[in-house]
């Protein structure tokens, strides 16, 4: 209880930051000014801009987490991620295929299809992943994630190059930023955002089951299977929403569980919210790091994420023991 | 064949006995098995020789017909003459300054990738383990992309640059992935983890280049050979005639480290300095052929299973691996220029085609329970 004030306090602090850092910095008369609605002036412009971007950043966050959190849970694999298991990616290329082949133009279907993108990548890696003997191990999980988003990241390059038409925001499908958020895309990604938390939450409890192993759960009541599929269905809708509209970004999904179950323990029903809150905190403060570095220009967010994942990554393959991981 | 069983790891040629040496010829039998080891082997032998000698054969025609195809077609004649240094008016531009330079940097790439990978992949044990997977090239990309936008640096300084970081990426992998002693599986997936960092660092360095250079910037991040001339093919050929023969002199120590290290040991081989020779050369060929044309994708994983399937999987994969290297990067650059509306770098192509072998890769080695 007393962390997830804690990290409530903490994520409402960067989202005032957020609005109030970038490459100008601004008063707080002039925050509360913008805040009512004011656009007077470069000041207030640059605040009426950063708080889409912030609010994007909070959502994004919560949502790679939280689907993070989710996949760390359905495959009992502490390496899981969206980024990593490639998922992201696989969002990815679909929207590009979408933009180039079929004139994708609504929002709502760039989440549309990037869901089903990611579904598909998801399943495909898993698959793989649990063929053999000993079902799907961190190794095999990472491994087939890693050489699928290589696979797919080739195919969005090659989509994407001779199209100078996408070519242009091209970038953004590579390597995944919150700069160009709007209200609009924010409501849009909203709802999706919103049925994926609750089918996570709602799963929480059978994730704790899923957690003692297949047959104690089974035992216990569990129909693993369902489960199993549910959760990461909600996973994948997280995933794949927050990709249609910031592009892959990986580590966030990683990290962020495993800091939260040193505070919390592994009771989901907790680690989902607190997961939620501090994605939403990570990627915030990942934007405003981006932002401050660089001045006058900045960094796309998924690259702090990798600079700032990837060594956590590297911590958690050397504390497992190769056999367990 | 009985005997050929019991001895699993002899290579054919590096081997200094005889089977007929081991066990004293007493009765027909044992000669007529004898004589099947001998005739199988250099039935072995002989099919090595003749698909090195095709593959040579493949590098040779493929890199001629890439010097006469093109926007312009030029007869081989022409192109001869080129070479000669004869002056024919347009084909001299064309081909001696565009085409021969490519063609060139193409064949010396795929050859550096494809021994200093299987380098890897033979010393580790683990086809995964090669430079490319795990993060290497992306560390030598990501150097040179730092150098050549932020420090404007170009030529064989570059080469320097990432070279250096080559082998610093490869010195820290190592060491991250040890805990008393280094598991393959670690190292790997502390190579991922690594190679994932540097690849954020190559794009960050791409999103300041200026619009200008976006289209060289985009070799460090799949490699191209786009733009190739003489500059990049030279270094890259020093780097060749200094770490190949290295390497290739340590054909047979290597052998004998892939049958474990104090079975090397006791067969007299020094296996600390020859395992330190044979990284640091293949970390030099391959960061040289990543400072010349970037991490043109999965070369240097593609090369030694490649090689092996084609040759059969005894006796040294170097010479073999180098020529399919060469021959991947020639197909694909081909192919990249031409075969498509489009011209695509060539590490497009390269990583279209070896990612999903990469994936045929793990599930083979998942459904057979063999160790990754």
């Amino acid at each position: 209880m007393l962390a997830l004030l804690t990290l409530t306090v903490a994520l409402l602090v960067i989202m005032v930051v957020s609005v109030s850092f970038g490459s100008r910095e601004v008063g707080l008369d002039d925050i509360l000014a913008a805040l009512a609605g004011s656009t007077d002036g470069f000041d207030h412009g640059a605040v009426a801009r950063r708080i889409p971007r912030t609010w994007m950043a909070v959502i994004a966050g919560a949502g790679l987490a939280v689907s993070g959190a989710v996949m760390q849970g359905v495959t009992r694999n502490p390496l899981a991620d969206p980024g990593i298991l490639g998922v992201t990616t696989g969002a990815s290329l679909a929207v590009v295929i979408g933009l180039a082949w079929f004139g994708l133009a609504s929002a709502t279907s760039y989440i549309l299809v990037a869901i089903i993108g990611a579904g598909a990548t998801a399943t495909f890696v898993y698959i793989v992943g649990s063929l053999g003997r000993d079902g799907a191990t961190p190794l095999k999980l990472a491994l087939a994630g890693a050489a699928t988003a290589a696979a797919l990241s080739s195919f969005v390059t090659a989509v994407v190059l001779p199209r100078q038409d996408i070519a242009e925001g091209a970038v953004s499908w590579q390597i995944g930023g919150v700069g160009g958020a709007t209200a609009a895309s924010i409501s849009t990604v909203g709802p999706f955002l919103a049925v994926g938390f609750a089918i996570c939450l709602l799963m929480a409890k059978g994730l704790n089951t899923l957690a003692l192993g297949d047959e104690l759960a089974a035992g216990l009541g569990e129909r693993v299977g369902r489960t199993r599929a549910i959760a990461a269905f909600g996973a994948v809708v997280l995933a794949g929403a927050v990709t249609a509209v910031t592009g892959p970004i990986a580590f966030v999904g990683l990290v962020v569980p495993h800091v939260c179950r040193l505070v919390a323990g592994p009771d989901h029903r907790w680690l989902l919210p607190l997961s939620a809150l501090g994605g939403g905190i990570l990627l915030t403060a990942a934007d405003v790091l981006g932002r401050v570095v660089a001045r006058p220009e900045e960094i796309d967010v998924a690259i702090i994420t990798a600079i700032i994942g990837a060594p956590v990554f590297i911590a958690i393959v050397r504390r497992h023991k190769v056999r367990a991981l | 064949m009985s005997i050929v069983r019991t001895r699993p790891h002899e290579s054919a040629e590096s081997s200094p006995h005889r089977a007929g040496e081991l066990t004293p010829l007493r009765t027909p039998d044992l000669r007529a098995a004898v004589t099947t080891v001998t005739s199988a082997r250099t039935a072995r032998l002989r099919r090595r020789r003749i698909v090195i000698a095709v593959l040579a054969a493949l590098v040779v025609a493929l890199f001629a017909t890439s010097l006469m195809v093109g926007r312009t077609f030029y007869p081989p004649a022409d192109v001869l003459a080129v070479i000669a240094g004869h002056d024919v008016p347009g084909a001299s531009f064309t081909v001696g300054t565009l085409r021969l330079p490519r063609a060139c940097v193409a064949v010396l790439t795929g050859a550096c990738f494809g021994l200093g990978g299987v380098t890897f992949q033979t010393m580790l044990r683990n086809p995964l383990a090669s430079p490319d997977v795990i993060g290497i090239t992306s560390g030598a990309g990501a150097a040179a992309a730092v150098a050549i936008v932020f420090f404007s640096l170009g030529g064989f300084a570059v080469s320097v640059v990432a070279v250096l970081a080559g082998v610093a990426v490869a010195m820290a992998v190592y060491l991250l992935a040890y805990r008393g002693g280094v598991a393959g599986t670690r190292l790997v997936l502390v190579g991922i983890g690594v190679a994932a960092m540097l690849n954020s660092v190559t794009y960050y360095a791409l999103d300041k280049a200026p619009q200008w250079e976006l289209q060289e910037a985009m070799r460090w991040l799949s490699g191209s050979l786009n733009g190739a001339s003489w500059k990049d093919a030279l270094p890259l050929a020093l780097a060749m005639v200094v770490l190949g023969p290295l390497l290739l002199a340590q054909v047979r120590n290597l052998g004998a480290l892939q049958l474990g290290d104090d079975t090397a040991a006791a067969l007299g081989v020094r296996t600390e300095r020859t395992r330190i020779v044979a990284i640091l050369a293949a970390v030099g060929l391959i960061t040289f052929a990543t400072a010349a044309a970037g991490p043109i994708a999965f070369v240097a994983f593609l090369s030694g299973p490649i090689a092996a399937r084609i040759v059969g999987p005894r006796g040294s994969m170097l010479i073999p691996a180098a020529l399919v290297g060469s021959l991947l990067v020639l197909v694909a650059d081909l192919a990249a220029q031409f075969a498509f509306g489009t011209k695509f770098p060539v590490g497009v192509v390269t990583g279209v085609l070896g990612a999903p072998y990469l994936v045929y890769l793990i599930i083979r080695t998942n459904r057979t329970g063999g160790v990754l």
